[in-house]
């Protein structure tokens, strides 16, 4: 059954997609328009396909949006994840790591809808009236700091987006960690320990290098998560369509929140054009989805067949 | 501890690395736990002044009025997705445990494990789009309650299968000998011993899966509609109501009545989705506290 549905999925993908491959064209991954066209009269031919007349689509704002809010979600998460995985194996005492690490399970539970409420209610206001400003203000003038100076928006969009993804993503890679850090044998730590290593140490040398492949598995699956979220980014992305954001504050959408967003006025188009275009989104982000999934089971599963990685640190 | 700092020069620098790695593993203990609180608090905050509990019995109207609709619409919908994805999720991870096994006893099934992990992690509002495009339009089903479950479903059906997988794993090759011993035939000993044994993993997956199934919001806004009636007892042409789609909807309405269906509907999600986990919980400590005391 599940074999079934993925080809049902990814056949109605496609053959919805194909007009829309077509008129497109390779321009689509490159060019930024998003140009519906003129719904009420006029149509042209493109490549047999019957259009609006002047309707244009690229989808590089989505893409580049896409790839830049996974980028910030990862690079927040990854390290908290895995100084909270410390937290509640080492540092934390049992009866209080247990109930703390259930609670950052139970945030993966927490449906996006509420995630994205609050970012766009309460933490992006927050983040563009306190937080924003202040960093905005005292960046210097170099290379990558650069994005984080200019206007900082109402808190709508790219950094809020990347932060809140971060926070969902968080409690995939950090219970998984958690998990890998407690099937870590005691004794490599504690004969680590015994040669006068500091905790940092046994850390760095021992514990994490004992289950790299598997934090990598499962920073790539909340990877995967990030990519495909829709509903919390099209609610604090700002959903704007057509430009890449010029700093990290500026209002964007990605592919996902595209789709959900744009597929009721899309309908109104009667060459079905625009459906078909978001077909082409929507193959686009499946893909990476699926790239990204193959490759984390491939990382997975060469972790669980090799040894004890100790001194390949 | 009582090193002489001063004769070892590296020490202090490495004990203030030690310093700063654990400030830091507490750090980000604090940035995942605060702001978890925050936005549980802050939904809540916003509800209580303006909740008043008829919203429980009346009927939504528009942006307005009650949510009766809208939670009965989830539990129809949870309750549908544990019969379809339960059984279709529980079938396949019994397939992956008890019979896709290579013959060198490795783990087989290579298509099928694929297809569930890319099924995982497959962005909800593409199954969402073909939902809407393939089933309530294609084939003129409308907006409904099947194509939302049948989309949802397919979401959820990876976490049973891998649940139900890792739970029949478990059950001790003891009790397959035992069983086989007691001339039991195959699908006898199944059924009755190791699925028997293998309930709890399996209750917990499902669990979850109706927690996802209840919070979700991409997949149902274009397959099952909306509506200000009760659920029918159709399963084409009738749209139904759900609780995710106020909330996406109403937040950035122009009314207060709006905002405040939101956040009672945010509320209600909240108190539903976790006492799924909270319930999946118990089970799983429970059992784990069984088969301690089998041993």
């Amino acid at each position: 059954m599940p074999i079934a549905a993925l080809l049902f999925v990814v056949v109605v993908l496609a053959v919805k997609a194909w007009p829309a491959i077509r008129v497109n064209g390779f321009g689509f991954l490159t060019s930024s328009a998003w140009l519906p066209g003129n719904t009420y009269g006029g149509v042209q031919h493109v490549h047999g396909v019957t259009i609006p007349a002047g309707a244009r689509y690229g989808a590089w704002p989505l893409i580049a949006g896409t790839l830049q809010t996974s980028a910030i979600a990862i690079l927040i998460a990854l390290p908290i994840s895995i100084g909270t995985a410390f937290a509640l194996t080492e540092r934390l005492p049992r009866w209080i790591a247990r109930p703390v690490g259930f609670f950052v399970e139970i945030l993966a539970g927490i449906p996006s809808v509420i995630i994205g409420l609050w970012g766009v209610l309460v933490l992006g206001p927050y983040l563009a009236h306190d937080v924003y400003p202040i960093v905005a203000n005292h960046v210097p003038n170099v290379p990558v700091l650069r994005y984080f100076s200019g206007s900082v928006g109402y808190g709508e969009g790219l950094l809020t987006s990347g932060l809140v993804l971060g926070l969902m993503i968080v409690p995939i890679i950090a219970s998984t960690t958690r998990d890998l850090f407690l099937q870590v044998p005691p004794l490599p730590k504690e004969g680590a320990e015994a040669l006068g290593m500091t905790d940092a140490e046994v850390a760095r040398r021992v514990t994490i290098p004992w289950v790299r492949s598997g934090i990598i598995g499962a920073t790539v699956l909340g990877l995967g998560r990030a990519l495909g979220e829709t509903i919390a980014v099209a609610m604090v992305s700002g959903s704007v369509l057509g430009v890449v954001s010029p700093n990290v504050y500026g209002t964007m959408t990605t592919i996902a929140a595209t789709i959900v967003s744009q597929l009721d006025s899309a309908a109104t188009d009667g060459t079905g054009f625009a459906v078909a275009t978001l077909a082409e989104a929507g193959l686009l982000l499946a893909l990476i989805s699926i790239v990204v999934n193959l490759l984390a089971r491939r990382i997975v599963s060469r972790s669980s067949r090799m040894s004890a990685p100790v001194g390949r640190a | 501890m009582a090193i002489d700092v001063a004769a070892y020069p590296r020490t202090r620098w490495r004990r203030g690395k030690s310093l700063v790695f654990r400030a830091f593993t507490m750090g980000s203990l604090i940035f995942v736990v605060g702001p978890a609180v925050w936005l549980i608090g802050s939904v809540v905050a916003r509800a209580v002044p303006t909740w008043r509990w008829n919203v429980l019995t009346t009927m939504s109207q528009g942006t307005g009025g009650g949510l009766a609709n809208a939670i009965v619409g989830t539990g129809v919908i949870m309750l549908g997705v544990l019969v379809m994805a339960g059984t279709v999720g529980i079938l396949t991870g019994v397939y992956l445990s008890e019979f896709a096994v290579r013959r060198s006893g490795r783990a087989g099934g290579g298509v099928m494990r694929v297809a569930i992990d890319v099924l995982a992690g497959f962005p909800s509002i593409v199954l969402g789009y073909v939902g809407y495009i393939a089933l309530c339009v294609g084939l003129g089903w409308g907006f409904s309650l099947l194509p939302a479950l049948m989309i949802v479903s397919m979401m959820v059906v990876p976490y049973i299968a891998k649940a139900t997988e890792s739970a029949l794993r478990q059950v001790p090759t003891n009790y397959r000998e035992g069983a086989e011993a007691l001339g039991m035939s195959g699908g006898y000993a199944l059924r009755r011993v190791v699925v028997k044994s293998a309930l709890p993993g399996i209750v917990t997956g499902l669990l979850i899966a109706l927690s996802i199934a209840g919070g979700e919001t991409a997949p149902l806004l274009y397959t099952a509609g909306v509506t200000n009636n009760l659920p029918t007892w159709t399963l084409l042409h009738h749209p139904i109501s759900y609780l995710t789609y106020y909330i996406w909807t109403d937040w950035n309405q122009p009314t207060a009545a709006a905002h405040v269906v939101s956040y009672d509907a945010s509320v209600i999600l909240i108190v539903m989705v976790l006492a799924l986990l909270v319930f999946a919980r118990l089970v799983v400590t429970r059992t784990q506290r069984h088969t301690e005391g089998a041993r």
